[in-house]
């Protein structure tokens, strides 16, 4: 390591060396992985690792794997300050302490996403793979039937209809709220804001409630898969407005300024200027959206009933969907039933999944920078021209 | 000068200079513009109103015939009039009590990782796997829950029924040899709801700490302070009120949960503090078992929503209204 630092003196002008020799400058490394700091680490975590293993499997009377890892990781974290402590200062033990915490801190949150998606994977991968499934209904399917006597069809059918309905309701009302707080303001702007987000953390099952008495119970709607797009709506509208929102704030004012110079009116810019700056973003507002509204459970069913076999109208009938599918399934005991539920879990996970990877695909950029596919575009018109 | 001498009286006639007043005239369809606007604007007040309104209609029934019983009352006889949400609205506050116990530090530590430690490429993908996180629905959570957690949480929890049972919280009535004692306990369910809580509190907090003001922690540093101290000096004093309200938003979202519950608890209708022990109950559970079951139950049940959202709704107002505080301006960085 120290190599480096005699190699700006061999070019040294003679006469200068004499005078004075300039001391050896080292470039200073902001955050390199020391070998010291790596192996206290890595010392903590297999020492740890040991300790634990002893005593918790040998010497203690303990028994399960999650205790085992809360063990370990409360004793990673006192070796590892130990360890610190006999090398560092105290504060240079509290800095990579409190490092260590935090991204231990992030590194099980992803372990758990990663970890909710490969045991959904494992345990109905399998069913889930079988063109079958997703091919059939539950229609011809009894209590003791074979596994792939019926799929999870009616529930992916319902599913997609019910989410395309309440995007359909909620995504227009939901950006025109979203164009008050950012665009015309006013006194109104703060509580709405402040509602609006009360209202995206607020229990889906209200949502579900509030249909049942409303739609339902009081205008004398059937139970269907309107009436549960109308709960999910609801629970979705919020959610586009804040991340709406947050996406047309940051379309650069300059823009706007421009319009009106050109003496566009407010509606004219909001309409040609600012929302197609803002359109991948808004894209990723709405989809993010939907993948929170395909997986919520308790206002769908509340509004849409149960039944096996397959109801393309929404309009009329109850409606099965992948979860209310998911949840019925669960309750029943034979291994078929259960199989047939992690199964569908796993559908439900894909389309999740293909949701926000749509997402992240379309709100890669900032609003207003040109994707690649963008220029490539103006290039040819340009060489038409 | 030759206009002066070919109209003598201009000067005279010529008003005093004022300021031209600057009048932008709003047209017709910008009015029709902001009106429709504002309307879409409102409308969240009107849908929160219209909940409020159809609840109280449908619950008043069971308002008027138990009074004020309601909110004692500990069973659920809704057929000889004897209700009340006594023991489930307490048994939902437990369960969401320990779903911030454990998410609150999680996300915290999350947070502060991504806007404070890891490394610039790492951000967006980190921030990805949160937005990830929200959307799991909650009944795939709730499934691992069951099949997962469940055989492999009994463990601790039989050891801290063991050994902390001293305090009246970890203490279990039921035969502790029993497997069966611990399997559906709320604790177990406070688990699996935390980690539908953690995406909530991790993305506000994380937004927050990452306006903290950019002089100031080049003035920590400055100073001298290790990243660590620079943190604890600015960045957690900044969003202080952010962490207070994201985590009153969490609370909002794990008292409402109806689905995890529903797969991991039997449901009972005491008011049970041993959170080791099985059974507990809620008002979202309460409301899908029971919801089906004839008029008086919808009644009952709409009562309890109305008390569980007026609930939410005001803590999630507040917990918005002090989380906003130290975010003015509203600037997103990123």
């Amino acid at each position: 390591m120290t190599a480096q630092a005699s190699a700006p003196a061999q070019g040294a002008v003679p006469e200068q060396a004499a005078a004075a020799p300039p001391p050896a400058q080292r470039r200073v490394k902001l955050r390199r992985v020391t070998r010291d700091g790596a192996l206290t680490l890595f010392g903590a975590a297999f020492g740890a690792l040991g300790l634990t293993w002893l005593l918790y499997e040998r010497v203690l009377a303990f028994s399960g794997v999650l205790g085992f890892w809360l063990s370990w990781y409360v004793i990673f974290l006192l070796m590892y300050c130990a360890m610190a402590a006999v090398q560092w200062d105290r504060r240079a033990v509290a800095d990579r302490v409190a490092s260590v915490a935090f991204g231990t801190g992030g590194l099980l949150t992803c372990a758990i996403v990663a970890d909710q998606i490969i045991y959904v994977l494992l345990r109905g991968g399998h069913v889930a793979t079988h063109l079958s499934f997703s091919t059939h209904t539950l229609a011809r399917t009894g209590s003791l039937s074979p596994l792939f006597s019926g799929g999870d069809l009616e529930g992916i059918v319902g599913t997609l209809e019910m989410l395309g309905l309440a995007t359909l309701f909620s995504v227009p009302l939901g950006i025109t709220a979203a164009i008050f707080l950012s665009e015309v303001g006013g006194a109104w702007a703060r509580p709405v804001r402040t509602l609006v987000e009360a209202m995206t953390a607020l229990p889906d099952i209200i949502a579900g409630l509030f249909i049942l008495a409303f739609a339902i119970l009081t205008l004398g709607m059937q139970e269907s898969g309107v009436a549960a797009a109308l709960a999910l709506a609801v629970t979705m509208m919020p959610i586009v407005t804040r991340g709406a929102e947050v996406v047309i704030r940051i379309v650069p004012g300059m823009l706007r300024e421009a319009s009106y110079a050109l003496g566009g009116s407010q509606w004219r810019t909001v309409w040609n200027v600012v929302l197609p700056t803002a359109r991948p973003g808004l894209a990723t507002a709405v989809v993010l959206a939907m993948a929170r509204g395909i997986g919520e459970t308790a206002p769908v069913l509340l509004t849409a009933g149960y039944a096996k076999g397959m109801n393309a109208n929404p309009l009329h009938g109850w409606q099965p969907s992948l979860v209310t599918y998911i949840f019925n399934e669960h309750q029943l005991p034979d291994p078929n039933d259960q199989a047939r539920c992690f199964g569908a879990a796993v559908t439900l996970m894909v389309l999740v999944l293909v949701l926000f990877a749509i997402a992240r695909w379309l709100g890669g950029g900032k609003p207003g920078e040109l994707s690649r596919r963008d220029r490539r575009r103006i290039a040819r018109e340009a060489v038409r021209r | 000068m030759s206009a002066e001498m070919n109209f003598p009286h201009a000067q005279e006639m010529a008003p005093p200079d004022v300021p031209r007043r600057i009048v932008s005239r709003v047209s017709t369809g910008d009015k029709v513009f902001r009106s429709v606007v504002r309307g879409a604007g409102l409308a969240v007040f009107v849908i929160t109103g219209m909940i409020l309104t159809f609840l109280l209609t449908r619950a008043w029934s069971s308002f008027r015939t138990v009074g004020f019983s309601f909110f004692t009352t500990k069973l659920f006889n809704v057929n000889v009039n004897n209700f009340g949400i006594g023991a489930l609205l307490p048994d939902g506050v437990i369960i969401a009590a320990i779903a911030l116990i454990i998410a609150v530090p999680v996300a915290v530590a999350t947070a502060l990782y991504i806007s404070e430690y890891a490394p610039s490429w790492l951000r967006r993908p980190l921030v990805a796997v949160i937005d990830l996180m929200a959307a799991i629905p909650s009944i795939i959570f709730a499934l691992w829950g069951f099949a997962f957690l469940m055989g492999r949480m009994t463990g601790v929890d039989s050891w801290l029924a063991r050994h902390l049972s001293f305090i009246p919280l970890f203490k279990v009535d039921l035969p502790q040899s029993l497997p069966a004692s611990f399997t559906d306990a709320p604790i177990i369910v406070g688990v699996v709801v935390s980690l539908m809580v953690i995406p909530i509190i991790t993305s506000l907090s994380r937004e927050i700490f990452s306006q903290a003001p950019q002089a100031e922690r080049e003035g920590a540093y400055a100073l001298g302070a290790t990243r660590w101290g620079m943190v604890r000096t600015v960045v957690l004093p900044f969003g202080r009120s952010g962490v207070i309200g994201a985590s009153m938003l969490g609370m909002g979202r794990a008292l409402g949960d109806a689905i995890v519950i529903s797969f991991l608890i039997t449901p009972v209708l005491t008011l049970t503090p041993h959170i080791l022990q099985s059974g507990g109950n809620s008002i979202p559970y309460a409301i899908i078992l029971d919801i089906f079951n004839g008029p008086k139950y919808v009644s009952a049940l709409m009562a309890a929503g109305l008390v569980l959202f007026a609930m939410t709704l005001l803590i999630n107002v507040i917990g918005s209204i002090v989380a906003g505080r130290s975010r003015s301006g509203l600037v997103n960085v990123e």
